[in-house]
């Protein structure tokens, strides 16, 4: 059943973030990009649309698998590559992440999955400035929202075209962009350990949070028209709780206030100043 | 009169007068070429719209070079751009001038600063104060800026002060990805270009940007609407785009034959009306 409120044009989503690739990579006098490809969809999607943006030649993939890795991943990130025709790299982040953690054995599957995403963000960051190259973003609006991501991990990017599209849009728009069918059929996982699933970890399924998180944020109905609607109430407040106990991973670090201007609170600016 | 009327819809850039003076000379120069007699462009077209902080570097004073050169401009073809004003008590606006013959003729000051969602107008900008038709070659006018327009009350002042021809700058951020075929900004912008037309038997000449700031898409699709509330030219989507229409002098002549609201639009009535609102909210 496809829920009728997350249903999306999915042509004109596509004309929308295929141009905010292009002019924002083009607007700080860029022609390229660089992305982590894991395997999943959210990142097949970001590479589809990128490569649309930019041209295949000016699109690099970079797969970088730990040796818990599921090697369904690495060959459903290549398959999503090749299909493309975007150059790909493999980078294997197990040494230096096992290097690190021989001072930390006892460091729990938590740690280590942060680490392995704050590892991949520092490769993509190197290749952005290696190639000339803007680092694309792959969360969705779902995971946004429910911080179900490390911070300066896989959150970190220069531009992300699907951070306003829940995990539900991301199967559309995937769909119809043509990303390889076995992604996305496949269950989401994060491929911190094996057999790990997001809905399971969740505890939830991705349709079932997103159409909450569309009426509670986009919609903007309160807890009592939730309820009327059919949400149950601690489904709600559990939802509610993760929004707003992640809300820090959104926002950038806090400044202590002391001069008459700070960054970000009197001293505003767009991003795309001057641009 | 019948006259041509080109629609700029350009990408400016964000705080950079100089380049986007340069892109609407471009333009001007295009649309002189095609023939056209009027040129519009969006709201705050020489400046881009999120500027913030910017807005005090950016502020054009009415006797600025850039305002020159706009008025020699405007001895080849009439002009309506957007910019920040600056007044001379350091009031910023966001402002329309109306530039013709060589002269700046008509400068309207947004009246309805959004601020609200993703709208922060009125932190950085002075609210105008008043909206009024002016004569023009085109006949009487009436500017608007992008949310007056959808404030009923300021296309109905500038009709009852009898302009014929409504012009409305815009930078209309694109937004509503749903299942609906349009956007949700484009389809709410063209009910509402056409209602006002044919509510009030005005031509609406609707001008809006395109291009990204910080990743806000602005959708284009500026308008030539009839005064019966027809689309007779429109712009392309998302894309850079100079639209010329023919517009006729008998389309709105006819137009007030057939359904002569206007003339029938009791003034006394509304200003008896109002005042007692006023009057009744007062106690």
């Amino acid at each position: 059943m496809l829920m009728g409120s997350l249903g999306m044009n999915t042509a004109l989503a596509r004309t929308i973030l295929v141009g905010f690739i292009r002019e924002e990579v083009r607007k700080v006098g860029l022609t390229r990009a660089v992305l982590g490809l894991s395997g999943g969809i959210d990142s097949a999607l970001v590479a589809f649309l990128a490569a649309e943006a930019l041209g295949p030649e000016n699109v690099q993939a970079i797969i970088m698998p730990y040796r818990t890795s599921n090697p369904e991943s690495e060959a459903h990130a290549r398959l999503a590559a090749e299909q493309l025709g975007i150059r790909h790299d493999v980078i294997e982040i197990t040494s230096m992440v096992d290097a690190y953690f021989e001072s930390y054995p006892d460091a729990d599957n938590m740690r280590r999955g942060n680490k392995m995403a704050r590892e991949r963000m520092t490769i993509l960051y190197d290749h952005s400035a290696a190639w000339s190259a803007l680092v694309l973003g792959t969360s969705n609006k779902t995971e946004l929202l429910l911080g179900y991501g490390t911070l300066y991990g896989d959150m970190a990017s220069a531009l992300n075209p699907i951070g306003d599209i829940y995990k539900s849009q991301v199967w559309q728009l995937s769909e119809a962009m043509g990303v390889p069918r076995v992604i996305i059929d496949k269950k989401p996982s994060a491929d911190l350990w094996a057999g790990q699933t997001d809905e399971q970890e969740l505890g939830f399924t991705y349709r079932e949070v997103d159409e909450l998180l569309y009426h509670m944020i986009d919609l903007r109905y309160s807890r009592n028209e939730l309820i009327v609607k059919g949400f149950g109430a601690d489904f709600i407040d559990k939802i509610q709780a993760k929004v707003q106990n992640s809300h820090f991973k959104r926002r950038l670090p806090v400044i202590a206030k002391v001069s008459n201007r700070t960054i970000d609170r009197d001293f505003r600016y767009s991003r795309d100043w001057g641009k | 009169m019948d006259f041509t009327v080109a629609l700029a819809q350009i990408k400016p850039k964000l705080g950079c007068v100089a380049d986007n003076l340069a892109l609407a000379e471009v333009s001007v120069a295009d649309a002189v070429k095609a023939g056209a007699e009027l040129v519009l462009f969006p709201e705050l077209a020489l400046t881009g719209y999120f500027l913030k902080d910017l807005v005090p570097d950016v502020a054009l004073s009415l006797d600025a070079p850039e305002i020159n050169r706009l008025k020699e401009l405007s001895r080849h073809i009439a002009i309506v751009i957007g910019c920040v004003e600056v007044s001379s008590d350091y009031r910023f606006f966001n402002s329309a001038l109306y530039f013709e013959a060589g002269e700046l003729r008509h400068v309207h000051r947004k009246v309805y600063l959004p601020t609200y969602g993703m709208f922060d107008e009125q932190r950085y900008l002075a609210r105008g104060e008043r909206f009024r038709a002016f004569d023009s070659r085109f006949g009487r006018l009436g500017i608007l800026i992008c949310e007056d327009m959808w404030h009923l009350s300021a296309p109905y002042i500038l009709a009852m002060d009898g302009a014929t021809t409504l012009l409305c700058l815009s930078s209309s951020p694109g937004r509503g990805v749903s299942e609906d075929e349009s956007l949700g900004s484009t389809s709410a912008w063209q009910k509402l270009t056409a209602t006002t037309a044919m509510f009030l038997n005005c031509r609406v000449l609707y001008c809006n940007r395109v291009g990204y700031e910080d990743g806000v898409s602005f959708w284009g699709g500026s308008e030539v609407v009839s005064p019966a509330g027809s689309v007779t030219a429109r712009g392309r989507l998302f894309e850079e785009d100079l639209v010329l229409a023919r517009v006729e002098e008998g389309e709105l002549r006819r137009e007030r034959i057939f359904s002569p609201l206007m003339r029938d639009e009791s003034l006394s009535v509304t200003l008896k009306e109002l005042a007692r609102i006023d009057r009744e909210r007062g106690c």
